[in-house]
């Protein structure tokens, strides 16, 4: 299944991991934030509700 | 329907939210077909070796790394022109994955160019004018968590993505206006015969889609924390007052 990358295995491998690595932390990063914020927001809005 | 309804927070977050899931499923296909089909399924190239298969990460980063500094220099001129409070915080929730963009394609482009260059780095025009487009981006974002009065923030930082321009556009023709230094031309061209091989193009083309759509899904998301923490903002001090 693995294609055979030869002798630039490693610079291919590295820029996959990389982007990988990159994408993932800016998403999980972004979402995280999204629910962070929004919990804040709900709750200091039900303060101001009630 | 006017264009400037979504300028209203409440109606563009009531939208994005619709839109959202989407965005986020249609970007999630793409990307992981796209690249599976370039990194599993096209042959090496006769001179490049396996390293071609860098091109379907290099090149849609390459090209969303500009492009989203040039989303933030329009919501930065429709801040300027018509104070739309939604424009502002879109170019600042694009800065941080225009960064990331910018930060994938050099250095997927050190690792491709170490083999194929016998060189990681070299200060080569293209290289340069993207490695001062990072610097504006770390810049851009610095300057908006540095100033406390949100209005005062997207005032500096539209400013500062107008001088950035500058080097947007300088990263994409740098090639054409100096025809200097070991980066190629672009890589994709309408032109048929200075086109890559379709067994590269489709695939690539593929992934260039799934990373506009997880840019557009990003900066969607990052835009409603952004108004939804502007409000928060905007209630403490409230508080603070009464």
């Amino acid at each position: 299944m693995m294609p055979d990358l030869g002798k630039y295995a490693f610079a291919v491998l590295s820029s996959y991991g990389v982007t990988i690595v990159l994408l993932s932390v800016i998403v999980l990063a972004s979402v995280r934030r999204a629910r962070k914020v929004r919990a804040a927001l709900d709750e200091i809005e039900n303060r101001r509700g009630k | 329907m006017s264009l400037w309804e979504y300028a209203n927070p409440v109606k563009f977050i009531r939208t994005t939210d619709k839109v959202l899931p989407w965005v986020w499923t249609l970007a999630g296909l793409c990307l992981v077909s796209g690249l599976v089909w370039g990194f599993f399924f096209t042959p090496n190239d006769f001179r490049q070796g396996s390293t071609v298969k860098i091109i379907y990460i290099h090149v849609p980063s390459a090209l969303m790394a500009i492009n989203a500094w040039l989303m933030m220099l329009v919501a930065s001129l429709i801040w300027i022109v018509r104070r739309h409070h939604v424009s502002a915080l879109a170019a600042r929730a694009a800065a941080p994955v225009g960064a990331a963009m910018t930060v994938i394609a050099l250095a997927t482009g050190a690792f491709w160019g170490q083999p194929m260059w016998g060189t990681w780095w070299a200060w080569d025009p293209r290289l340069t004018s993207f490695l001062i487009l990072f610097l504006f981006y770390l810049g851009y974002m610095a300057l908006w968590e540095a100033i406390e009065d949100d209005d005062t923030a997207a005032d500096l930082t539209s400013i500062l993505c107008l001088v950035g321009s500058v080097f947007a556009i300088l990263s994409r023709y740098a090639v054409n206006f100096w025809n200097q230094g070991l980066h190629q031309g672009a890589t994709l061209s309408l032109d048929k015969e200075e086109n890559i091989s379709d067994v590269f193009w489709f695939p690539l083309l593929v992934c260039i889609a799934g990373f506009v759509l997880l840019f557009i899904a990003l900066v969607f998301l990052r835009t409603q924390t952004e108004i939804r923490a502007r409000r928060t903002r905007a209630l403490l001090a409230r508080e603070g007052q009464a």
